[in-house]
């Protein structure tokens, strides 16, 4: 397994160097240094204050962006690296499968996560400095724990995108096709449905509970709004059948689960099928 | 000493898109093999040295190197084979950390590669912190067979090497190839045979994915 740890190390280091990686960290730094700016940690809207605030409105920005950058950059890099031959290349010494593709998710995981998890804690940083309450520990770490699962689960659906589609058009192409369809049936989206009467609530409830994005959501504001009035019905009903903490677990742990089992299809694809 | 076998491909079909890209090949490669691999484009000659290196998975007939399945054992057959591709790959890495890849993947140390590129007029230390794919034509091909070299292998296998290279690099090339101390095979897929003259003991010609002709020179 040494060169588990070696193909993840040369992936980071790589990726350290690569545009996409600057865009990336320059958005989610930027994004914190707007809320700055524009005063959001000094307002009081809708009961939040201050450092609350702040980290709630960073996650809800984060939940629509983050998938995006995860899926395209993650095809693009490994698409484009078949295309070009570098798999080719790279996979002609002797390194199993194993290691080369469970490296590469872990040098990704490695380069997506730490850029927005680092953003948010200079945001904390930044609020205890200005408003000098306490250290908001639930918080932290509970968005750490969803950014953490948001990661897995882009980055399995990505692995297993890139694994099966060979064309790196397609791909990235697929790849805002699911980010749509997820943001497409986020609560918005589900109130209609639900208001039309047409469709059963429990389906609408189970399509809620499936889309990661809903549940990134759904665990994000449960912390502070244990009603979840902000977020709509199918939150309420969530919450009312599960209760409040297995609503949060539910939220955390789902994700990775499903990134996993998408990474495990991703491998056995790429193990099973042509390289190139 | 009766020939030791290194590659054994027997009756291998492989379909792209249901074309038979190599159709029924048979192909037995003996330790001192030293074969011009020829054929027009699209002839399958890629296609075949790509399934011995274990990338794709052939439909029927069998693959065998050293007695081992290029797949299933797949790190073992790669310790013994040097392979160069047909273009030089843009790879990001910088020069430092491909050679670390290629060391602690292959057990090669660096300075043996630096040598061998020292040997065809290239200075690696100058380069190092150099995304490869930064490097002219002519260094990516060179610093490759270089790495290729240092490796040691049994078997090297080369997707026409030369095409970026001057004649005097071409020439470091030859004689650092005819130089090779040790018992060793090589396919080399060229469209000049004149290009290998004097290294090739054998020519096997490609068609339309079948061997038209395997002769010994
Ligand atoms: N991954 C692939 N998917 C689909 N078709 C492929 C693939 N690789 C090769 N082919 C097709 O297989 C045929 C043989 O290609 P191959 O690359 O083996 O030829 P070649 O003999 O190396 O030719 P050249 O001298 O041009 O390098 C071509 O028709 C090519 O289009
Ligand atoms: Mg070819």
């Amino acid at each position: 397994m040494k060169n588990l740890g070696l193909v993840a190390y040369l992936d980071i280091k790589e990726s350290l160097r690569a545009k996409w990686f600057y865009v990336y960290a320059f958005v989610f730094g930027g994004l914190m240094g707007l809320f700055f700016i524009s005063g959001i940690t000094d307002s009081v809207v809708m009961g939040f204050t201050g450092l609350s605030r702040l980290l709630l409105v960073f996650i809800q920005v984060t939940i629509i962006i983050l998938p995006i950058f995860i899926l395209t950059t993650t095809v693009k890099s490994i698409a484009g690296d078949r295309e070009s031959n570098v798999l080719e290349y790279m996979l002609s010494f002797p390194i199993s499968l194993k290691e080369y593709y469970w490296g590469k998710f872990i040098g990704r995981f490695v380069t997506v996560f730490f850029p927005v998890v680092i953003a948010l804690f200079i945001g904390v940083a930044w609020g205890l400095y200005k408003g000098g309450n306490q250290m908001p520990w639930a918080m932290i770490t509970l968005y750490s724990m969803l950014i953490f699962s948001i990661c897995v689960v882009f980055l399995g659906i990505a692995f297993f995108i890139s694994t099966l589609v060979k064309s790196h058009d397609v791909a990235i192409g697929l790849s805002f096709a699911v980010w749509i369809v997820l943001l497409a049936f986020i609560d918005v989206a589900l109130i209609g449905l639900m208001m039309q009467n047409r469709i059963s609530d429990d389906l609408i409830i189970t399509i809620a509970m499936l889309n990661p994005i809903e549940t990134f959501r759904i665990g994000a504001i449960a912390l502070f709004d244990p009603e979840l009035t902000v977020i709509g019905p199918v939150a309420y009903y969530l919450l009312d059948s599960l209760g409040h903490s297995l609503l949060i677990v539910y939220a955390v742990l789902y994700p990775v689960i499903l990134g996993m089992l998408f990474a495990f299809f991703g491998y056995n694809a790429f193990k099973k099928r042509d390289l190139l | 000493m009766p020939d030791k076998k290194i590659v054994e491909a027997r009756n291998v079909v492989k379909q792209f898109m249901g074309e038979r890209v190599l159709d029924d090949v048979t192909i037995s490669i003996d330790l001192g093999d030293k074969i011009a691999m020829m054929g027009p484009n699209g002839a399958g000659k890629t296609t075949f040295v790509r399934s011995m290196l274990g990338f794709y998975h052939i439909d029927s007939g069998k693959i065998q190197i050293e007695g081992l399945d290029p797949i299933k054992s797949r790190t073992k057959v790669l310790k013994e084979i040097s392979f160069i591709p047909q273009l030089p790959p843009p790879v990001k890495l910088n020069v430092a950390e491909l050679l670390e890849y290629v060391e602690r993947s292959s057990d090669t140390p660096s300075s043996r590669i630096a040598e061998e590129a020292k040997a065809m007029d290239l200075d690696i230390d100058a380069q190092m912190q150099k995304p490869f794919f930064k490097l002219s034509g002519g260094m990516k091909q060179k610093l490759l067979i270089a790495i290729a070299l240092a490796r040691k292998s049994k078997l090297f296998v080369f997707d026409e090497p030369t095409a970026n290279l001057d004649p005097k690099a071409r020439e470091h090339f030859y004689k650092l190839l005819s130089g090779i101390d040790y018992p060793h095979s090589t396919i080399f897929i060229t469209h000049r045979i004149e290009e290998v003259e004097g290294l090739a003991n054998r020519k096997i010609y490609m068609d339309l994915g079948k061997v038209v002709e395997d002769e010994r020179l």
